[in-house]
């Protein structure tokens, strides 16, 4: 699927890098600990978070994450919005919550990619 | 590309909405360098934890970057506490960091361990009191 259809499924708004969103994805992985994302995550191009502050933003560029999902409604600030520009990284917005956000795209064919 | 570049950054411990500047910093400079990917994740990531590591644990620090044409390597050194035991801290899952830090998205003690899996090279240098300095090397191939 694209960055798009997520924005679809999932109800959310794009915040910004709309010029990115038809990118595709495969993969993808949710947590709210940036430590467990730099330890565990391999490659998965989008990070569905509750989290939000500027280092999601930096921790998804070191991981080569290319789209970021902020759940239950979780809305960046401007410092976030504008280092997600400068690195071309699309910023989603959706009121769902976690699970529910990741059951829906994972019902749509996305996955959580392979363990280790 | 026959002489190395040396690159030098000031890691400040008063804003950590800035930790990481340095380690984004680097990556954009190895994606011009034309450094292989692979290695580019792997520095980014283990510098990116080194450096959250100087502003969580250490007050902040300085860190320099030499790149030459087979290696890189990353030297980032503090004034903070010092580390008491290297062994137990290099334990995934340890972790001192105050709950405040874990509302922050981190404190799960996987750094370290991080740091030694994507490095090929790590040494840790400590002094209660005085601070810490890691070492880190990357190779490209
Ligand atoms: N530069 C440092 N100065 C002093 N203590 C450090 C330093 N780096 C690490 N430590 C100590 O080692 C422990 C383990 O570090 P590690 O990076 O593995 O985990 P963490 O930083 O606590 O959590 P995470 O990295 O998962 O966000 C830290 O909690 C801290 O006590
Ligand atoms: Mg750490």
């Amino acid at each position: 699927m694209t960055i798009k259809d997520i924005s679809e499924i999932l109800h959310a708004e794009v915040l910004c890098c709309e010029e990115n969103i038809t990118h595709e994805v495969h993969t993808a992985c949710g947590s709210d600990m940036m430590s467990d994302v730099l330890a565990y995550v391999k490659n998965q191009s989008v990070l569905l978070t509750g989290l939000c502050n500027p280092q999601v933003v930096r921790t998804a560029e070191m991981m080569d994450i290319i789209c970021i999902v902020f759940v239950r409604g979780k809305i960046p600030d401007e410092g976030m919005l504008e280092l997600a520009r400068e690195r071309g990284i699309p910023l989603l917005s959706t009121k769902h919550r976690m699970f529910n956000a990741c059951g829906l795209l994972y019902d749509k064919g996305l996955r959580g990619g392979d363990l280790k | 590309m026959s002489n190395s570049i040396k690159l030098t950054y000031q890691v400040s411990d008063d804003d950590f909405t800035r930790a990481g500047e340095a380690s984004s910093n680097v990556k954009s400079k190895l994606k011009m360098m034309n450094v292989p990917p692979d290695a580019i994740r792997k520095v980014a990531i283990s510098m990116y934890e080194g450096e959250i590591n100087m502003v969580i644990h250490a007050n902040g620090g300085t860190i320099t970057v030499e790149i030459s044409k087979d290696c890189i390597t990353m030297v980032l050194a503090d004034k903070g506490p010092g580390i008491k035991n290297i062994e137990q801290a290099m334990q995934a899952g340890f972790s001192t960091a105050p709950d405040n830090i874990r509302t922050l998205g981190f404190g799960a003690g996987m750094g370290l361990p991080n740091m030694k899996k994507y490095s090929d090279e790590m040494d840790i240098q400590t002094e209660i009191g005085v601070g810490t300095t890691v070492t880190m090397k990357v190779y490209i191939q």
